[in-house]
Formats: C-alpha cells, sequence, structure tokens
C-alpha cells in the first residue's frame, strides 16, 4: 500500500481489521530479521510473515527460532512462549537461559520488537503494562526490557480505548513503561512514526487526514515529500 | 562441597530456616521444581521471602506455599496471571509484600549475585514507576539505574538430567532460571527427572556445572 515514503490515504476501505494490522507489521519487518512478539495481538503477526521470509522468532522465556503454537499431539510441557502456550520448534532453535535471553534483548541484539500498549505518546513514550488503577496489581513481565532493548519498536494497537479517547497522545497519562522507546505505531486507522519529531502520519485506512487530526490531540505531520 | 543424592524431596528440603530467602526457578509450569516445594510445605518453613518469575498458579506449588501463610514477602516480575488468585487474595487482605522487578532485572540480579557482582547499572525501568528510589546516572549519554544482587539462602530449581557429580541439562525452555538461580544461593536443591552416571553427559552439554549443585532428587517424571 505504501511502497515509497510517499503519504497515502486508502478511503477505498474501512480501517484495517486485527489481522491486516499483524499483515501490515510483517510487512515492515526486514527480511532475516530476529524479533520478538509481545503478548497477545502481536503474535498475530507471526501468521502473516511469507515464507521464506527468513525471520526468527525470539521468546523472552529463552529460545530462538521459535516455531508455530504447537497443535493437538504436540503439546510438550517443557516448551512454551512468554504467554506460556505451548509452541513448537524450528530446525536452528536455540535455548538458553533468562539471564542470557534479557542480555541480547537488553545488549539490543534483537532488530524488532511488536508490542501492544495502552498509550503512546507523540515521543514514543511506551505505557503498557499498567493502567495506573488503585486497586490494580502491578505486573510488569518483560515489558520495560523489551521496550528499551530492541533496535526498533512498533506499538501494535487500536487507535481509540473503549471510551472512545485516543491512545495516541501527547503525553501518557498511565505509568510508562520506557521512555522514547517507540518508533512506528500500527492502528486500523492510520500508521504512525513517533519519536523526537513528533507524530508522522504514513497512511491512512478508512479515513482522511484531516478527519484523523480532528480525532487526536497530538499535532500530525505528513512524511517529507508528500 | 560435593553433591548429596536424595531418594525423597523431604530430606533434599531438610533444614531450610524460617526467615531464609528462597528462590524458586519456573517459567509457569516448565522447569517448575513442584516436588520441592511441596516438600517445603510439609518441611513448615516460614516467613520466607520467595523470589520467582510469577506468585503462583491455581492452587498447587507455589500458590499453595502461599496459601499456608509461609511466605512474607515475593520478589516477581509478573504476579498477576489469570489462576493467580491465592496471591491476588493475599495481596488484596495486605497480608504479602510484593516487590516487582523487571524479567531481565531479575534475571540479571540474580546472575550478579552468583558472579560476585556488588551492583549494576541497567536501562531497564528509566522513566517509569519502577525507577522510584533508585539510584541514577548517565554513561556516555545514556541514563541508567543502579540495581543490586539478589542472593538467596536456597534454590530450589527444577532440571531435566543430573549425573552423579551434579551437573545438570535442562531441558528446551523449561531451562529459563534454574541456571541462573543455581549460582545464586548458599544452597542448591535441584530436582531432576534422571540421575545418569558420571561421565554419562557430554561436557559441551552441561549447562550447569556441578560446582553450583548441593543436593539432587530424582523425582521420577518421565520424561515427555
Amino acid at each position: 500500500m505504501n511502497p515509497t515514503n510517499a503519504f497515502v490515504e486508502n478511503l477505498d476501505r474501512g480501517p484495517l481489521t486485527k489481522h491486516e494490522m499483524a499483515a501490515r507489521v510483517a510487512r515492515d519487518i526486514p527480511h532475516g530479521s530476529y524479533v520478538n512478539l509481545g503478548i497477545g495481538q502481536p503474535t498475530l503477526v507471526a501468521d502473516h510473515l511469507p515464507a521464506g521470509s527468513g525471520v526468527v522468532l525470539h521468546t523472552e522465556n529463552g529460545m530462538l527460532n521459535m516455531g508455530p503454537a504447537a497443535q493437538e499431539g504436540q503439546v510438550d510441557p517443557d516448551l512454551t512462549n512468554a504467554g506460556k502456550i505451548p509452541v513448537t520448534e524450528l530446525p536452528g532453535a536455540a535455548y538458553f537461559h533468562h539471564a542470557d535471553s534479557f542480555a541480547m534483548m537488553r545488549g539490543g541484539h534483537l532488530d524488532v520488537c511488536v508490542l501492544g500498549a495502552f498509550q503512546v505518546s507523540a515521543a514514543g513514550d511506551l505505557a503498557n503494562w499498567h493502567t495506573g488503577a488503585a486497586d490494580a496489581i502491578p505486573a510488569v513481565g518483560g515489558a520495560m526490557d523489551l521496550a528499551i532493548g530492541a533496535k526498533r519498536v512498533f506499538v501494535m494497537m487500536t487507535l481509540f480505548a473503549k471510551d472512545g479517547t485516543p491512545k495516541l497522545v501527547p503525553r501518557c497519562t498511565y505509568p510508562l513503561t520506557g521512555l522514547g522507546c517507540v518508533d512506528r505505531v500500527y492502528t486500523e486507522f492510520a500508521t504512525f512514526r513517533v519519536g523526537p519529531g513528533g507524530v508522522t502520519v504514513l497512511e491512512t485506512f478508512g479515513i482522511t487526514y484531516d478527519d484523523l487530526a480532528q480525532r487526536l490531540d497530538v499535532p500530525l505531520s505528513l512524511p517529507d515529500g508528500s | 562441597m560435593s553433591v548429596e543424592l536424595y531418594a525423597h524431596a523431604d530430606d533434599a528440603v531438610a533444614g531450610i530456616e524460617d526467615g531464609s530467602t528462597v528462590l524458586i526457578g519456573g517459567f509457569g509450569m516448565a522447569g517448575m521444581p513442584v516436588e520441592l516445594i511441596d516438600a517445603l510445605i510439609r518441611q513448615g518453613a516460614t516467613d520466607l521471602t520467595v523470589v520467582s518469575n510469577n506468585a503462583g498458579n491455581g492452587d498447587t506449588g507455589l500458590a499453595a506455599l502461599l496459601a499456608k501463610g509461609r511466605v512474607r514477602r515475593i520478589v516477581c516480575s509478573f504476579p498477576r496471571q489469570s489462576d493467580s488468585w491465592v496471591f491476588d487474595r493475599l495481596y488484596r487482605e495486605g497480608r504479602i509484600e510484593l516487590e516487582v522487578v523487571p524479567q531481565g532485572t531479575l534475571a540479571e540480579r540474580l546472575r550478579a549475585a552468583g558472579a560476585g557482582i556488588g551492583a549494576f547499572y541497567s536501562p531497564t525501568g528509566v522513566g517509569t514507576p519502577l525507577a522510584e528510589g533508585k539510584e541514577t546516572r548517565e554513561i556516555a549519554g545514556r541514563t541508567y539505574l543502579l540495581e543490586y544482587p539478589i542472593k538467596g539462602d536456597v534454590a530450589l530449581i527444577g532440571a531435566h538430567q543430573a549425573d552423579q557429580m551434579g551437573n545438570l541439562v535442562y531441558r528446551k525452555t523449561a531451562r529459563n532460571f534454574g541456571p541462573v538461580m543455581a549460582t545464586a544461593a548458599t544452597t542448591v536443591v535441584a530436582q531432576v527427572r534422571e540421575i545418569v552416571e558420571v561421565g554419562a553427559i557430554d561436557p559441551e552439554a552441561v549447562v550447569t556445572p556441578s560446582i553450583y549443585v548441593d543436593r539432587i532428587v530424582r523425582t521420577g517424571v518421565p520424561a515427555a
């Protein structure tokens, strides 16, 4: 849909479905990347990597070249993903302990991680571990390590919360997971670049740039050359 | 000290004192030393600090230890799960202290304890609520948090196979916290599915060398 840097409004269709969002993320993962897919929706991205993508999936509980979810008869209690779902191994897989697994993350060896989010700020701050509700039990898992570790952090989320408020915000109001760590935000309505230069809209789906700008509280810009 | 082999998990956990810090391996059920935890429940030590990735699942294993009121404080990365109702209740009733640590920081703090590192600077958590109260330092333009080691009095871990010297190998993602916890406690107790003769494990394949392991019990769970 957007092979060049030129901005595209895709108005001949509605917003992306979950699977279309996953496919959109998958298209931006370079051939041969080492990738961690966060728990939940980001795991769908694996289903949309083309054959021969050369992508090697990392799971932070200690494995590279993780295969698809285990089918009936393949379940091995010793082999799960970070969501504790039984998975399989692909040829060339490797196992390692937790300190090594997070060292390869924190050490900047992973090319891409794809995470869900409650909020992302225009500067690329991420909030995805805690709603801040008084009675919520805090649980961070590997979210903070992933946020600051991978070379590029992609967020995949719905653009609006259930109450209609935008999740792409001037400043996160939920407790932060990481500062300035997000590069791209993939939503059903648009794909954004975020960071020190603010929010750039790369493409929209079923909404015009002007309508999008009206529904968000952050200043938007178009890619250079659009 | 050479390793001691035990026939029963109850003997392998003997002597764990009240107030101990107990490192418990496993990620979900993979690598979870369930028989050792059950033996610790029977053994009766209380006022424990438990360090583990999660805070128990369902009503068995770590959750059962919590339910008995034996754990004063838990240090973990991800206590809240769909089946962590035992922990959730104790936490909401104010009957257990919680320290939440990012998963990689938890692993590295254990590694540091085992490696004789006094403290280390990590970029994980900078600018977040988990940085509160932590010393920060800028190194080459990046901000880091000072993190301290987590040392255990006892580690309870699950491994796949041991030889009679105490060398351990793990299986698939059940390796998880076992190798780092094995370095980070005064007394390391491993439950394994199989104990083989010395020399039967390829030295190139040993993950936890025998120097770290104090007690082994075979729990008879057949390999999957």
